[in-house]
């Protein structure tokens, strides 16, 4: 009882192919996929800004509320931790775990320093009153800064638990894979942070 | 003849084999306490049935909810029998009207968020991925165990809101400002409501970041992207699209926390002008390009597990397996670009609407190839009428009747008229609702054995699948009639509009075949009940079918294979004429003595 009409059959032998997704790791497949996510949600948090200050003429020029030189220092800050990621990653790779750990620190070190600088900002603009209920355009700034600002948190406690896990001799293996994927968290952190400071502090 | 080409010598197929790959499966010893094997479990199936149980409940209570909705349409100032008195003792138990606007509104977020959503993605999710590619387990599953649990944190956040003064959120499903900031919604239930909602998208997030590492990473050897079975297609498109568009609601709902607990005004047009003022239609951007994508998130699981179906108890091959696998993601990219047919009466700028109104109707043509491949997989198929294939007949036609009605809202011109009207309502319950539930209870009658090593009852199955389609295609189709005759969704009173009082009969045949719906219900929850207890046991394959999952014993040992298995063919070989004695072949059996060879294997 062979019911299936011969035209029908398709047997096609499966190609056989590898089931590795190139040589990255699962722990970093998923890193990736969780940056997209995450991307994702600035981007409804930048939209919202982008509709909310097109729509209103009377949105004042950041530049003349915010204080850009400060915050671009602590960009700066940002961007040098971004590079103490890199070395500590490369030690790491070699496995020098004094080194790795030194630059690990250094790295949430940086992330520190930010936040500080964002808590003094942010003290001085409420006391300007320049708070989240008083207009869209402080609206928008604490939320999207702030939500930043949980990243970078996030991120230094991050660092912190995998320069202590380093320091005890793990994460080391598979080419420092663990060190890795804490660096891609960080570059993203500060990646946004390079959007967040041109799209809010610095668009005239 | 084509036998000739199929009987060509296979020639031996060489399977590189990461050392990593294997590095990563370890077979863990299964836990032992109660709390580790039960509660917090971190194995994929055992977190699927906690799904299953937590999305049945809240169907019952969605479910219970939409037969008040119905009566009261159908016998306003009525009590609902027994409930009605427990819930509304001051009115003699008739529904009062701010429970009404709560009631449907709870009924939407219940049933699209903490019903079908744990049902299918929770639960088929996470039972099939690993076991249909051949994995061990999920990537990560400590993420695994944390997403249901935060998923449980959001069912209590909408369950509390119930019994906060002033009750739960009022303001329709998607919870559009200004009925949803303080100026619509003072109480709780509405804050409530939107701490669920974060919570739970975090869940989905989190599952989404499990599901696709899985599909992409933990494929067994030969399992490439187009041998896994369709089920698995549509569950990883669908937590694509969770991973890219749930976040976007997460903003959109923080904000309107923001306006409700902090005092900003993103959403409220007017109230600051001097100040700013802020915009309610950015909510409805923000909530629709996440929710358009959301149907879809809804369906495509389903869509998935009937394509195999239809494919299994035809006992042929899945026509255009490719064509489906890429309609399906064809259609998965364009649902991130039309949510605008959902704004069409804001005063979008005409050109805009027009643009996504073409983007609209282009994907009737990727629907189009698989619902007709659907047809084709069974044409002069030899079919078995059991229980999971009349549900999954049932979805073809449920879903043909939805996604023809679509078309008339994608147009502008017949959107304007329908819009907000119960032909919506008709529309996306035939298409989300009932097609996304037949198809549930399709997954369910079919994986049943293998998840608890029982049979259902089929005579209760079939008697359940009958009285569902019939009150189903009644319900949602007597919603389309009104809808356009001229009807309006979320009246509480529709009788008190003088050219609606003569939809009174259909109304009432619409709430009776609904009660009947309901009731019929019963059948499955007794099927599901003591075919638990007391089922007959299932074989390891009882379907006869080839993909991975029947072929471990029923229920699966905690670490699924003794040995990840070798993937040899695509999933629905039925009727190959190379092999003799049975008319399916699983998906890792060598046909006859064709010889397979490993390289490069690391353990
Ligand atoms: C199977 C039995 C069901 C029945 C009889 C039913 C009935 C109804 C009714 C009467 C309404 C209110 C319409 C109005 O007055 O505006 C409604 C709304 C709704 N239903 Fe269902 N429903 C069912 C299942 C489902 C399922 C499974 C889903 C989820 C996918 C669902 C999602 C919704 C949504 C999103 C709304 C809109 C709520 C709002 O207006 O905010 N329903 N349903
Ligand atoms: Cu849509």
């Amino acid at each position: 009882m062979n019911a299936r009409p011969e035209a029908a059959y398709a047997p096609a032998p499966a190609p056989l192919t590898e089931p590795t997704f190139g040589t990255a790791t699962t722990g970093k497949v998923g890193m990736w996929i969780f940056l997209v996510t995450d991307a994702m949600t600035f981007g409804g948090l930048l939209l919202a800004y982008g509709i909310l200050r097109a729509g209103n003429k009377e949105w004042p020029a950041p530049t003349t509320v915010l204080g850009i030189p400060f915050t671009a220092f602590m960009t700066f800050v940002l961007i040098v931790s971004s590079l103490t990621m890199v070395l500590g990653l490369d030690a790491a790779k070699k496995g020098d775990r004094r080194e790795a750990v030194k630059w690990l620190v250094a790295t949430a070190g940086g992330g520190v320093f930010f936040l500080c600088g964002q808590v003094y900002e942010y003290r001085h603009l409420i006391h300007e009153g320049f708070t989240l209920p008083s207009g869209n355009f402080p609206a928008t700034f604490y939320v999207i800064t702030s939500f930043h600002g949980g990243h970078v948190f996030t991120g230094v406690c991050y660092l912190l638990i995998t320069a202590f896990g380093v320091s005890r001799g793990r994460h080391l293996e598979n080419g420092a894979n663990f060190v890795e994927i804490t660096g891609l968290f960080w570059h993203f952190v500060d990646l946004i942070w390079i959007l967040v400071f041109t799209l809010v502090y610095l668009i005239p | 003849m084509g036998d000739a080409t199929m009987s060509k010598p296979v020639p031996v197929r060489h399977l590189h084999v990461g050392p990593e790959f294997h590095a990563e499966q370890h077979i863990h010893p299964e836990p032992t306490s109660f709390l580790s094997r039960y509660v917090f479990s971190k194995d994929h199936k055992v977190i699927a049935k906690q799904f299953l149980w937590y999305g049945l409940f809240f169907l019952v209570m969605g479910g219970v909810m939409a037969m008040m909705i119905r009566w009261q349409i159908a016998f306003p100032g009525t009590a609902f029998p027994v409930l009605g008195q427990l819930l509304w003792p001051q009115s003699g138990g008739v529904m009062p009207p701010q429970s009404y606007a709560a009631f449907f509104t709870m009924h939407g977020t219940l049933m699209i968020f903490f019903a079908i959503t744990p049902i299918l993605i929770g639960a088929f999710g996470n039972l099939l991925i690993p076991l249909m590619i051949g994995a061990r387990d999920m990537a990560f599953p400590t993420l695994n165990l944390m997403s249901f649990w935060t998923n449980v944190l959001a069912g209590l956040c909408m369950i509390v809101s119930f019994f906060v003064p002033m009750g739960p959120a009022a303001g329709g499903w998607q919870s559009y400002p200004t009925l949803s900031t303080l100026v619509g919604s003072p109480g709780h239930g509405q804050t409530l409501w939107i701490l669920g909602i974060f919570l739970t998208g975090s869940a989905s997030i989190m599952g989404a970041v499990n599901y696709i590492t899985t599909v992409v990473r933990l494929r067994a050897p030969g399992m490439g992207y187009f041998q896994m079975p369709l089920s698995v297609w549509g569950i990883w498109l669908t937590a694509i699209l969770n991973a890219l568009f749930v976040p976007v609601l997460a903003a959109g709902v923080l904000l309107l926390f923001l306006d409700r607990v902090f005092g900003s005004h993103f959403f409220l047009a007017g109230a600051s002008i001097t100040k700013g003022g802020g915009d309610p239609v950015l909510y409805q951007h923000l909530f629709w390009i996440f929710g358009h994508p959301e149907v879809y998130i809804l369906i495509l699981p389903a869509w998935g597990i009937v394509s195999d179906l239809l494919s299994f108890f035809s006992r042929k091959p899945a026509f255009g397996y490719k064509a489906t696998a890429l309609s399906m993601s064809v259609i998965t990219l364009l649902s991130m670009v039309v949510y605008g047919h959902h704004m069409f009466v804001v005063g979008m700028s005409p050109l805009l609407s027009q643009g996504f109104m073409t983007l609209t109707m282009l994907i009737s043509i990727p629907s189009a190839v698989f619902f007709l491949n659907w047809l084709g997989t069974m044409w002069r198929g030899s079919i078995r009428f059991a229980t999971p294939m009349l549900f999954s007949l049932g979805v073809v036609f449920v879903f043909g009747l939805g996604g023809l009605t679509g078309l008339h809202l994608g147009a502008i011109s017949s959107d304007i008229y329908l819009h907000d009207s119960y032909f919506v309502i008709g529309h996306f319950h035939l298409t989300m609702a009932a097609s996304v539930l037949l198809g549930a209870f399709a997954a369910i009658y079919f994986w049943f054995p293998k998840m608890f090593g029982k049979m259902m009852n089929e005579t209760l199955g079939k008697w359940h699948f009958w009285l569902t389609i019939i009150p189903i295609t009644i319900v949602f189709c007597g919603m389309l009639v009104v809808g356009y005759a001229g009807m309006q969704r979320r009246l509480y009173n529709y009788e008190a509009y003088e050219f609606l009082k003569h939809l009174h009969p259909i109304n009432v045949w619409i709430t009776r075949a609904a009660l009947l719906l309901g009731a019929s219900q019963f059948l499955f929850v007794g099927n599901f009940l003591s075919s638990l207890i007391s089922g007959k046991k299932a074989a390891e394959n009882p379907w006869e079918v080839g993909t991975l999952e029947w072929t471990i014993p029923s229920p699966p040992p905690h670490h699924n294979y003794d040995e990840i298995p070798v993937v040899l063919h695509g999933p629905h070989e039925f009727n190959n004429p190379a092999v003799t004695g049975k008319d399916w072949l699983a998906q890792d059996e060598p046909i006859g003595d064709e010889p397979v060879a490993l390289g490069a294997v690391g353990n």
